[in-house]
C-alpha cells in the first residue's frame, strides 16, 4: 500500500485512463487467457440470455413493442432540442433545478459545486453509466468528496479496485469466491465490516452489502443518480432497479443531483408504457423489475427537497450529427446485445476499453469520443458482423450496419492522418486493389501474374499450400492457410474452352 | 455563449436534414396503439400468480376480512413495530394495535427519521394500481400508502390492495395513473416482488436494501 493510496477516501480504480486502452485486438488476447473469467462470462451470459428469451416469448406483441420504442427515440432524436426544453420548463416548475454540461469537465465541475455547496464531504451513488463515462468518482474523489457505489455490483468493482465489464451486471467477471475475497479484504477499510465467518453464497454476500451500506445510507445527506428515462411532458426521471438502493438514494437524502445524458428523453409520460415493458424484458430478463422510481422535481413532505437534474452532452450532439450513426442514441442500455455477443461472451467488457462495451459500446464508444485514439479506432472491428446483437435489440439498432459505418470511419480517419503517423499496410494494400480493379486491363495483368506463381512455386517447387509465413504475413497464415494459386486465370480459361463465343 | 445555449445549437446544428416545417408526428410517427389491455386469461387470478413467482405471498379475501388478514400477516412475519401513513383505513389501524405491534403514524411535520424507520419492522400501504401481466403494484404515495421512505426502510411491506386496481397490461396502469403523475405531480414506485439482486453470477437473491419480505392482500 503506497502512503497517497491511504489518503485516498474511496477505493482507487486502476490507473490510467480507458481512453489509452490498447486497441480492443489486444485487449481481447489478454482477456481469452483469462479462464476464470472466460468461464464466469460464459455462465453468466448463457443464464442471462435464456432468461431473456423466456420471457420476451411471453409477450405476443413484441415486435410491434420494439418498433414503438425505435420509432418513439427518433422522434427524440429528431426534435431534441424542443424536448429538452419541454423537459426543462416542467421539471423546473415542478421545483427541480436543471444544469446544462457541454462535456464532462463541466459536468464534473456543477456536481461538485452542488455537493460543496450543502457542506457534504460524502455522497451515495444510484448506479449509473453516465456518471462512469465521465468519470465522476475520480473528479469527485480529487475535491476530497467520496463517492460511494451502492448497487451491489458496483459496490463489488468499487471495492475491487476494479472496473465495471458490463453496463447492467458491472461485476459480470468475478464469481462468488472472488466477491468474498473482495469484501474480507476491503468492507471494513470503508465501513461497516462483513460479518465473521462470511462464506460464498450469495444471499450471505448480498446480506453484508446491505449491512455496509445501510450505515451509509442512513447517514447520507446528499446522493447522485442517473436516470433511465426523462419525460419531457410531465418534467419527471425515472430510475429502474431491482435493489432498492435507488430508492434509497433517491428517497432519503436531502439534495439530490441526478447527472442524465441528453438522448434519455421520452415525449410522454404515456410512451413509458413502451420502455417498461421492453427494458426490464431485455435486461435482466424478468417481466418487471423490482423498483421502478418515477418522480417530478420536488415532491412536497417526501425525499429530497432540493433536487436537481444535470443534462449532459459530452459528445452525444456529435452522434447525433451523423444521420446514421445517429441510431446509436436509442440505446436504452438494457445489454441484451452484450449478453448474445459472441464475441463479448469470450473476451468480456475490459477488453473495449470503455465503459460502454459488447456491440453497442463498439458502435457508441468510437462515436462519442471520436476516432483519434487506437482503442477507439479498433472497437468497429470487435465483432464477426453475426448480426445476433441486430435480433434482441429492444430499439432495433442496426448494430451491424452501425459496424460497418465505422469501419469505413476508420478508414476515412486514417487516410486522413497526417503522413508522418505510421500504421498498418492496409491503406496502401487497398490502394493496390482499388487499382487492380479499376480496369479489366490491370485484372488481366494480375491473373497471368498468380499463374506466374503458380509456374514457379507449384510446378517448379511442388509447393502446395503457403503455410505460415512471417511478420506482417503471419497474422493471416497463423490461422490459416493460403491454398496454391491456380494455374490459369479465369480469363485464360475463358479464352481457351469458351473463346469462339468471346 | 452559455452551455444551454451551446448544446441546444449543436443539436440544431446536427439536426440540419431533419425538415423544420413538418408536424412532429408527421415527420417520425409512432404507430403503437396507446393504454391497450392484455388477454392474460383471469386478471385477478394472474395477478396473483405472478406476484408469488417473486416469491411473495399473496392472500385474496373479502373486505370484511381485510383488518384481521393484515393481523395475521404481522404475526406471520413476527413483526413487532409498525409504520403507516397518515391516510390509513382506521380499522387497519385497530387491527395493528390489536395485534399488539407497536403502531407508528408518519404525518407531515412529524415524519420518523431515517434512524427510526430504521427501527421500524413493517409498513401496511394501500396502493395506487396493479398490472396482471407482471404481477407489478404501483403506489403513487397519497396518504393511505405514505411517503416514499416508508414502502422501502423497513424490513417488512404488507400491501394491500383492492380487486377493482388490477389491470391486466403496463399499458393500462401507465394510463391509469397518468393524472396523478400530470395532474397531481406524486412519484410513483413500480414493486415487483421483495428488493432482489442477480448481481452476483446471475444468481437471484430476494432482499438487498428494500424489505426483503412483500405480503400482499387482495381486497375482493
Amino acid at each position: 500500500m503506497t502512503s497517497t493510496e491511504l489518503e485516498r477516501l474511496t477505493p482507487a480504480p486502476p490507473p490510467g485512463e480507458l481512453v489509452d486502452s490498447p486497441r480492443f485486438q489486444v485487449s481481447a488476447r489478454t482477456s481469452l487467457t483469462n479462464t476464470q473469467q472466460r468461464a464466469n462470462l460464459k455462465h453468466a451470459t448463457t443464464t442471462i440470455r435464456n432468461k431473456r428469451a423466456r420471457v420476451v416469448g411471453e409477450v405476443a406483441d413484441w415486435q410491434a413493442l420494439r418498433t414503438a420504442g425505435e420509432q418513439i427515440k427518433n422522434r427524440v432524436g429528431r426534435h431534441l432540442d424542443e424536448y429538452l426544453l419541454e423537459f426543462e420548463k416542467n421539471f423546473t416548475e415542478a421545483g427541480g433545478i436543471v444544469h446544462w454540461a457541454r462535456d464532462a469537465e463541466e459536468a464534473n465541475r456543477i456536481v461538485i459545486d452542488l455537493v460543496e455547496q450543502t457542506g457534504e464531504k460524502e455522497v451515495v451513488k444510484v448506479k449509473s453509466m453516465v456518471t462512469q463515462e465521465i468519470d465522476m468518482n475520480e473528479a469527485l474523489e480529487a475535491a476530497r468528496i467520496a463517492a460511494w457505489e451502492t448497487d451491489l455490483a458496483e459496490l463489488i468493482v468499487q471495492l475491487g479496485h476494479d472496473r465495471p465489464s458490463h453496463i447492467v451486471v458491472p461485476a459480470l467477471h468475478r464469481n462468488r469466491a472472488e466477491v468474498r475475497e473482495i469484501f474480507l479484504r476491503e468492507m471494513g477499510r470503508y465501513g461497516t465490516p462483513p460479518p465473521d465467518g462470511l462464506d460464498d453464497t450469495p444471499v450471505n454476500l448480498a446480506g453484508a452489502a446491505r449491512r455496509h451500506l445501510r450505515e451509509k445510507f442512513l447517514r447520507a445527506k446528499t446522493s447522485t443518480s442517473g436516470a433511465n428515462f426523462l419525460v419531457a411532458e410531465t418534467g419527471s426521471l425515472v430510475v429502474v432497479e431491482s435493489e432498492g438502493n435507488g430508492r434509497m438514494c433517491l428517497t432519503l437524502p436531502q439534495t439530490l443531483i441526478s447527472v442524465v445524458g441528453i438522448e434519455k428523453i421520452v415525449p410522454t409520460f404515456q410512451d413509458l408504457e413502451v420502455f417498461l415493458q421492453l427494458l426490464p424484458r431485455s435486461s435482466t430478463g424478468e417481466r418487471m423489475n423490482p423498483y421502478t422510481s418515477i418522480w417530478t422535481g420536488v415532491s412536497k413532505d417526501d425525499g429530497p427537497q432540493a433536487v436537481h437534474v444535470v443534462l449532459v452532452d459530452n459528445g452525444r450532439t456529435n452522434v447525433l450529427s451523423d444521420p446514421i450513426g445517429r441510431a446509436a442514441l436509442r440505446c436504452i442500455r438494457c445489454s441484451a446485445c452484450l449478453n448474445i455477443c459472441p464475441v463479448y461472451e469470450r473476451v468480456g467488457g475490459h477488453a473495449y476499453g470503455s465503459v460502454y462495451s459488447g456491440p453497442i459500446g463498439a458502435i457508441l464508444t468510437p462515436q462519442l469520443r471520436g476516432l483519434a485514439s487506437d482503442v477507439d479506432r479498433s472497437l468497429p472491428f470487435a465483432s464477426s458482423l453475426c448480426g445476433a446483437c441486430n435480433e434482441v435489440c429492444p430499439v432495433r439498432i442496426p448494430i451491424t450496419d452501425l459496424l460497418v459505418h465505422m469501419r469505413h470511419k476508420v478508414v476515412e480517419a486514417k487516410k486522413s492522418d497526417p503522413p508522418h503517423i505510421p500504421h498498418t499496410a492496409e491503406p496502401q494494400l487497398m490502394s493496390i486493389a482499388s487499382w487492380v480493379m479499376a480496369d479489366g486491363k490491370h485484372l488481366a495483368w494480375a491473373g497471368k501474374g498468380t499463374a506466374l506463381v503458380d509456374l514457379i512455386l507449384g510446378k517448379g517447387f511442388k509447393v502446395k499450400k503457403f503455410g505460415p509465413m512471417p511478420y506482417p504475413l503471419s497474422r493471416w497464415t497463423d490461422a490459416r492457410d493460403v491454398p496454391m494459386m491456380p494455374e490459369q486465370s479465369f480469363r485464360t480459361w475463358w479464352k481457351k474452352n469458351r473463346g469462339e463465343l468471346a | 455563449m452559455n452551455a444551454k445555449d451551446e448544446i441546444l445549437a449543436r443539436v440544431r446544428s446536427a439536426l440540419r436534414d431533419v425538415p423544420g416545417n413538418v408536424a412532429v408526428a408527421e415527420d417520425s410517427p409512432v404507430d403503437w396503439k396507446y393504454g391497450q389491455q392484455v388477454d392474460v386469461g383471469d386478471v385477478i387470478e394472474t395477478f396473483i400468480e405472478r406476484v408469488i413467482d417473486y416469491k411473495a405471498t399473496v392472500i385474496k379475501c373479502p373486505v370484511a376480512d381485510v383488518p384481521a388478514e393484515i393481523a395475521k400477516g404481522l404475526k406471520a412475519l413476527e413483526v413487532k413495530s409498525v409504520v403507516i401513513g397518515d391516510g390509513v383505513d382506521e380499522k387497519w389501524r385497530e387491527a395493528i394495535e390489536g395485534a399488539g405491534a407497536k403502531l407508528y403514524i408518519d404525518t407531515p411535520g412529524q415524519q420518523l427519521s431515517a434512524l427510526e424507520l430504521n427501527e421500524v419492522d413493517a409498513v401496511v400501504s394501500a396502493a395506487a394500481a396493479g398490472s396482471a401481466e407482471t404481477g407489478t403494484i404501483v403506489l403513487d404515495h397519497r396518504p393511505d400508502q405514505g411517503r416514499r421512505a416508508l414502502s422501502l426502510v423497513p424490513d417488512s411491506l404488507i400491501c394491500v390492495i383492492r380487486a377493482d386496481q388490477v389491470y391486466s397490461s403496463v399499458p393500462e396502469v401507465v394510463t391509469k395513473l397518468g393524472p396523478s403523475v400530470k395532474e397531481d405531480g406524486l412519484p410513483l414506485t413500480w414493486i415487483s416482488g421483495p428488493s432482489a439482486t442477480s448481481d452476483i453470477e446471475l444468481s437471484r437473491v430476494e432482499g438487498v436494501h428494500g424489505p426483503r419480505n412483500l405480503y400482499v392482500i387482495v381486497q375482493e
